[in-house]
This record gives structure tokens, sequence and C-alpha cells, in this order.
């Protein structure tokens, strides 16, 4: 039917293709998370992308919501794809399903489906299987060159699916702690950061590998930003928060807090700095909010790294400033055109 | 160079300007028919001056300014009045207004200025006139903004509280499509600045700028050679393009760095604001004592020959698009541009003071937005949001009819310019939510007043019953006073009761008596069997019409 009502043009902009762009810039991350860990990363995200899908199906039709409607949009898909990217690649695959199927299920639709849910659905996967299952979210691959064994694409798939390791290979040998983890458990054994950086898993901003992931992820964001999918703010406060909280806490005792780069680009900090934190439905609407909820998630971040009982804080940090997003956005209100006085 | 400011936010369009510049402005033809409305000006409709079968000239006043905002209309050809009555005019509420219908004689045969009943003179000397007797000719010439608000130009040039410090001609015209204030600067930018010293000059404004955009380099260069030759301290102003920076407060703010006070006028601060048109117009009723009889429109859009024509008021859509050879696949017209526009319910709708643009629409040239899907929060409605809100938050308000959160996120200080909604990735009709909060809001504040005003006459009502009730208690009291001090008069009481029942019986034999008897009796018996057959008939009727009712029921 045609329009009864201005404007009659558009900007031949939809959700589904924002989505899109924003699954294309996570392709050089996971490019080089190919490269560095193997193709298991890649097993993980198909097994997410058809959680996410089926999922979403399913809810929409129990909400009796038009299903080829919604199902377009590639949201669920960008949810699958960041819980995928999140957790261990060697996880056994019933992990990564039942994180999206609660992401999507309870953490989405529960809450009105997409654009109404409070809290980042992908980070609530992740917050859910760290607590349930903790055990099965550290096996973590070890990167090309550095252990002993390397398992071949199907041993990885055989275990991902039946659990079954070749003959004399025990998941220690093929799986480790992450940087952030080994930094942790180490310091509390007493031995300096520079000790610990000299382990073979450490190359030279971060973890091995890890860190290229990290790089690519930047890459991708600077494409986001470059295509003005996001803004500057939320990066800009969540890694500067970051970069100076390691910072000061670096520069007063090195020996006991990593470098600000280390913390860059360790664990999920560009993933969610561009990636995570970004999502424009539970992040905050107002620039200076913006940089609030960032800035808050970059310290709670550098806290739970440095003091609190997780390895890395990204997944608890997001929630937790999604949280107060309702409360920034009320009080960074902007002026409004001819009203120099702030709103409510 | 003169230091240029910026608003926040504003979109830049496929501007679509180029098809109807490529000729100048042409005269269209006489109509056959002229629908002329009486109201084609913010303010109150002016009051009828003919009546149907009326002879008319030319720019003779059939419609006289009513009320202190108002404006007058004229007939824009001379022929003859066929009718007084509602129409269908261009209005979002689709709702019919009064109009005259005028059937041109195809003589053009104009008024004669000298007559004192056309209350218009010519060749006003601008410059040793009161102002006020300029603003009442303005009055009488229904000069009106013909940017698209028609305010009434005498209104807005009446002394306020502050000295004007600067008088802006709106040459931006910002919106896509629409060309009839380029092609009318390109082609009489002399008489644009004339007006503009005759505005200047009545409201004792300081600066004269000319604000145009950057994409119309014919109309600044005209508009450039016009101030060059007139002499005149005015500066023309180029501006960056962008919508909708033709708006009177972003282009006061480009202009000035001033920005209107939320609720204030422009006046104010010391600006007053006129598209050149209006200027154009002024000029013409002020040095020629020609009243707005016509107005530049474009056409344009899917025809074939877009154009911009001279077209007299009242003329049908339907002539300007037959002038502009619609394709065969038009299947609608909107009044106004892409982003602002109205859809047009039929071509005889007619075209007024306010309509500068009919575009001919298709579902290839505008195609139909997808379904919309649910608000993500991305912010890109508040990033080009020309008014500085939130229209996400504006956007979850209305729909929830929250009306009260969506006032105090000033809702109101919304102009409604569709750059929310253009840039939407979820397509949802943003300005339609925030037309609806704010007739919602309106219309619980007429309800308000109403309850109010009930409540009051109520409260008044009550007062005056125990008011009445008191005074009778005192009267009664004041009564029985004076009773109980003179003696009550001797008469029967059974007697006078008696004698009025008689007077009552004799006056219903008088009445028995004069009544005749009916004349349907006495009857013959051939009249009986007519009534008979006559009843039968009825009462057949009837049967078969309470069948047809239940069998519609059914």
């Amino acid at each position: 039917m045609s329009a009864l009502f201005s404007p009659f043009i558009s900007k031949p902009d939809t959700v589904s293709r924002i989505m899109l762009r924003v699954l294309l810039a996570l392709l050089p991350g996971i490019a080089l998370y190919v490269w560095h860990f193997g193709p298991a990363i890649l097993v993980s995200i198909a097994l997410a992308s058809l959680t996410a899908l089926g999922t979403e199906a399913l809810m929409l039709k129990l909400r009796n919501r038009p299903v080829m409607h919604f199902i377009g949009d590639n949201s669920a898909l960008l949810t699958g794809w960041l819980l995928a990217l999140s957790i261990p690649p060697l996880a056994p695959w019933w992990l990564v399903v039942v994180g999206t199927a609660f992401a999507i299920a309870i953490a989405k639709h529960l809450y009105g489906g997409l654009g109404n849910n409070p809290f980042n659905p992908a980070m609530i996967g992740y917050a859910v299987l760290i607590i349930s299952f903790p055990a099965q979210m550290t096996h973590w691959l070890t990167p090309h060159g550095l252990g002993p064994i390397e398992l071949g694409f199907l041993e990885q798939l055989k275990y991902i699916f039946l659990g079954a390791l070749p003959p004399n290979v025990t998941l220690d040998a093929v799986t480790m702690a992450t940087p952030l983890d080994t930094l942790k458990t180490r310091l509390h054994l007493d031995e300096s950061v520079g000790q610990i950086f000299e382990m073979p898993i450490y190359g030279r901003l971060a973890g091995q590998g890890s860190e290229m992931v990290s790089l690519g992820f930047l890459l991708g964001g600077l494409y986001l930003l470059a295509a003005r999918i996001i803004t500057w703010h939320i990066p800009a406060a969540f890694l500067g928060t970051l970069f100076t909280a390691a910072g000061i806490f670096h520069l007063a005792d090195p020996t006991h807090y990593a470098a600000p780069l280390f913390h860059w680009f360790s664990g999920a900090a560009m993933l969610g700095a561009f990636f995570i934190l970004t999502d424009p439905v539970t992040g905050p609407t107002t620039n200076k909010g913006k940089l609030i909820f960032a800035a808050g998630a970059g310290l709670l971040t550098y806290l739970i790294r440095a003091f609190g009982s997780f390895p890395d804080g990204m997944a608890f940090a997001t929630l937790l400033m999604n949280i107060c997003v309702p409360l920034i956005v009320l009080y960074t209100q902007p002026p409004v055109f001819g009203k120099k006085e702030k709103r409510p | 160079m003169r230091t240029l400011y910026q608003f926040n936010g504003g979109i830049h369009p496929p501007e679509n300007k180029e098809p109807s510049t490529q000729s100048g402005i042409a005269r269209a033809p006489l109509p056959s028919k002229l629908v002329i409305p009486f109201r084609q000006h913010a303010g109150a409709a002016a009051k009828p001056m003919v009546r149907a079968g009326d002879r008319v000239l030319k720019g003779q006043l059939i419609g006289m300014p009513d009320g202190f905002i108002s404006s007058a209309v004229h007939a824009s050809t001379s022929g003859t009045i066929a009718a007084i009555g509602a129409q269908p005019i261009a209005h979002p509420s689709g709702l019919p207004d009064l109009c005259a219908t005028l059937i041109p004689d195809g003589r053009e045969e104009w008024i004669t200025h000298a007559a004192p009943s056309t209350s218009l003179r010519t060749g006003f000397d601008y410059r040793n006139s009161d102002p006020a007797e300029l603003r009442q000719q303005l009055r009488m010439s229904g000069v009106v903004g013909l940017g698209g608000a028609v305010f009434p130009g005498d209104i807005k040039l009446r002394p306020g509280n502050r000295k004007i410090d600067t008088l802006i001609l709106n040459g931006a015209e910002c919106e896509p499509y629409i060309t009839c204030d380029d092609m009318l600067m390109r082609e009489r930018a002399t008489e644009i600045v004339q007006g503009a010293a005759m505005l200047r000059f009545m409201l004792e404004a300081g600066e004269v700028l000319i604000g145009i955009e950057d994409n119309k380099p014919q109309a600044i260069a005209a508009m450039r050679q016009a101030v060059t030759e007139s002499g005149l301290p005015f500066e023309v102003v180029v501006v960056p393009t962008i919508y909708p920076g033709g708006s009177a407060k972003q282009l006061i703010r480009v202009l000035t760095g001033l920005e209107v006070p939320s609720g204030k006028l422009p006046t104010d601060i010391g600006v007053q604001c006129f598209n050149v048109a209006t200027a154009y117009s002024a000029y013409r009723a002020l040095a020629h004592g020609e009243p707005v009889l016509s107005r530049i429109i474009t056409i344009t859009g899917n025809v074939r020959r877009a154009q911009n024509f001279e077209v007299l008021l009242g003329t049908p859509v339907r002539d300007l698009a037959a002038l502009g050879e619609a394709l065969p696949d038009t299947d609608r017209y909107l009044m106004g541009g892409p982003m602002m526009g109205l859809p047009l319910a039929s071509t005889d709708i007619p075209l007024v003071k306010a309509s500068n643009c009919i575009i001919a629409a298709s579902d290839k040239l505008f195609p139909p937005a997808p379904p919309a899907l649910p608000c993500i929060r991305c912010m890109r409605c508040a990033e080009v949001c020309p008014a500085d809100l939130q229209p996400m938050d504006l956007f979850w308000f209305s729909q929830s009819k929250e009306f009260d959160k969506a006032q105090r996120f000033s809702l109101f200080d919304c102009i409604e310019c569709g750059a929310c909604s253009y840039v939407c990735p979820s397509h949802i009709p943003l300005v339609q939510y925030f037309q609806f909060a704010k007739s919602e809001i309106r219309a619980r504040e007429q309800d308000q007043q109403a309850a109010d005003h009930a409540r009051e006459r109520h409260e008044f009502r009550e007062y005056r019953f125990e008011r009445e009730k008191q005074e009778k208690a005192e009267k009664l009291a004041a009564r029985e006073q004076a009773a109980k001090q003179a003696p009550a008069p001797s008469a029967n009481p059974a007697d006078a009761m008696q004698q009025k029942i008689q007077a009552a019986i004799a006056r219903a034999r008088e009445q028995a008596a004069a009544s005749q008897p009916k004349n349907t009796e006495n009857l013959t018996a051939q009249q009986r069997a007519e009534i008979a057959e006559i009843e039968a008939r009825r009462a057949h009727i009837h049967e078969l019409a309470k069948s047809a009712g239940e069998h519609k029921k059914e």
C-alpha cells in the first residue's frame, strides 16, 4: 500500500542491513581466530547461528508474531555469533546451544523481543554458562605451535560432539587457561607480572594468538565507526577508562599489575568495546550517557579482572551497566533547541 | 565573509530539483472553473462578500478579513460566482471548507483602483507612508507568508516591544523537488529586493539578510545583482544545503547564531523572517495595488514536463497536473515536498496560497516503506533531529500514551520535519506518532478546559440554589411577619373553591359546543370502501417492509 503520510522518501537503510554489517565487521577477528586456533570456532558459530535462528522462530511463533517479518533482521544471528566468540571453541556442543537458546528465549523474547530487552542477550547467555558450567568454560584452545599436541579438525569435531579425545591425549594437553586467567592464578602464587609474561603463551601485547584476534576485532570496530554504525563514544570511553585504570595500578605497582595494553588486547575487551557495549538496544541513547555507560563498564571490567574472582569482567560489567541505562539516560538528556536549561 | 552557524542534525535527501528548473516560469492558462477557499491563511476565515450569481472583477475583494489574525481573499479573475459552499480542500483532516466557485468569463477584467469600494490603492510611496496604512493595504491585499505557514503578513509586521535587528528573507528552499522560490529569485529578483525594502521599512529593521542554499547558484547570482543594482545595504548569504535548513528557526540559527527560545517568536530575539515570495507579493501589493491572485507552483515528480507555473489561486490541481503532463502510472498527488507534503484526496482540490509544489507520485517514484520493525534505539533519529529532541523516547511515550512524559520531553518543540522518519532503519512513522500525541494532548487540554468550565458552572448553580433558598426563606419570614401584624381577610375558603369548579365546568361545555364534527364522520359507503382498501394496502406495505428489515438483519 502506498504511504498515506509524509515523509514519502526514506534512507535505504534497514535493521537487517545494519546487523549484517556488524556481522561482517566480525569477520577479520574470526579469520584471525581460525588462523591461530584452528577452525573449531567456526563450529561454535554454526551451532550458535542454528540455535539462534531456531529459538528466534520458535519464540516468535509462541508469541504470535509474524516469523518471516522478524527472522530476517539478523539480530538473533548477531547474538549467537557474539556468544560463540565469548566461550571456548572446544566446549561440548550443548554448551553453546544452551547458552544461545537462553539468550534468545529468556533474555530477549521474554522481555518483549527485538528492541525491548534491557540486558545484552549474548552476555546473559555467557553469564548463565560461566555460573552453571564453569569447568566446561575453561576449555580454551592452545594457539598453534604452543601445545605438545594439536588436534586435527575431525578430532576437534569428535570432541565437541562426542566428548571423545584421541587415545593418549588428555584435555589438558590441548587446552589451556586464558592469558588473563593464567596471570590471575600465578599472581596468587606470588609470581611477578614480569616473570609470568615470560611464559610462552604471552606474546608482544597480551596472549599469543588471542592478541591478534583482539586486533582483528579492533579492525572490524574501526570499520563500524567508519560506516557510522556506531559512534566513537562507547569504544573511546571504555578503552580509555580501562587504559587509565590499568595504567594507574601498573604505574603504582608494575610487579602486580599488568600494563594497560595487556588489558586492551586480552579477553573480550576489544569485542566488548566495539561489538557488545555498542548494542543500541541495551545501551544509552544520549552521547553523554554513552560516555558514562562505557566508562563504568571499563572501570568494572578492570576491577573484576584485577580484584574479582572471574578472570574476565566484560560480561558482568556490561550487565551491571545495562541496569544503570534508564537512569543514565534520564540524567544526560541533551538541551533542546531553544531551551537553554536542561530537561527533566 | 559572514560567520555562519550550525544547527544540530539535518539530512541530505536526494534533491531532485533539476527537472523543474530546466525552463522558466510559465503562466498557466485560465481554468474553466476556480474554487477559492475563504481560508487560505492562518487564522480566521475571511467573511464572504459576494453571493452566488454575482459578477466579480479580477482582484475584487470576495472575502473580508474577519478578526485580528485573518486576511483578505480576492477573485482571481473576472467572472461569475456560481456558488458559495463547502468544497474539498487540501487539509490533513480531509474536511471540506467554505469556498467560492468562480466561473471565469475569460475577459480578465480588472477592478478599478480608484473606486472606493476596492479599498486598495496603487503606487504607494512607501517611504512617505504611514506603516499602519501599509499594513492595512497588505491585509486587504491578502498578503500572507507564502513559505507554507500562510501567516498574515500584516501581523508579522506590527511593531513589537523589541527592536528588530535583523530581517531575514528566506530563500533557502530546503525541501527536495520544490523549486518555486528558486525560479522566482532567478526571474523576479528586483521585485523581491524592493519588497524586502518595504518590509524593512515597516519593521524598522536593521540589517537585511537573504539566505539562499548553495544549490541555487543562479538564484544567488540574480539576487546579488538585484541587491547591487538597488544600492540597498542588503546581504545575500549563501548557506549550506541541508534539510530542514529552510525552517525559519533553523535558518535564523545559521544566519545569526541565535536560537529562538522554545515557545517564543523570532521577534522576541530581534529577528523577523519572511519567505522571498512573500516579499515579492508585498511589493506587488504596495507598488501596484495588486492583491495576491496567483503564486508560483512547481509541478514535478512523475511528470513528462516538470516546470514552474504562475497559477491563479483556486485553480484545481487537475489543471496543473495536466500542464505537467503527469505520466499514466501516477496514482496520487502530493501538495508540498516529499518530506512534509500532504497527499491529496482528489484532483478537484484547489491550489491556494500555501501550495508551493504539486508532486505527481507513483509507487515507483516513492516506493512504499517496508513494514515497521521495533525501535532498536539506534539514535539515528536523535542524530538528525534539528530540534535536538530524542525522537526514540518521544516515540516510546507516544506509543504507550504517556503523554505527560512526552510533553516533558519537549514533544511540542518538534517541527515535524520528518528527518527522523527518513533515517529510521526500522521504518517507524515517527512523525505520525508525534502528530497523534500532540492532537491527543490538545484534545485532553480542551476536555480539561470544558470540564473546568462545567465544574465552575455547576458550583455557581449550587451557589445560586442556595442563595435562592435563602432569599425565599427570608421572604417567607418577612411575609409571616407581615401576616402576623395584619389580620387575615374574612372570606370563606369553601365558597371560593365551589365557584372555581363551576367556572371550569362552564368552560368545558363551551369548548364542546364550539368544536366541529370530524370530516371522517358521516361518510358515504364508497368512501368507506376506499379507506378500507388504502388501509389494506398500507398494512401490506408494512408487512413487506418488516420482512425486508428482518431479512437484512439476517
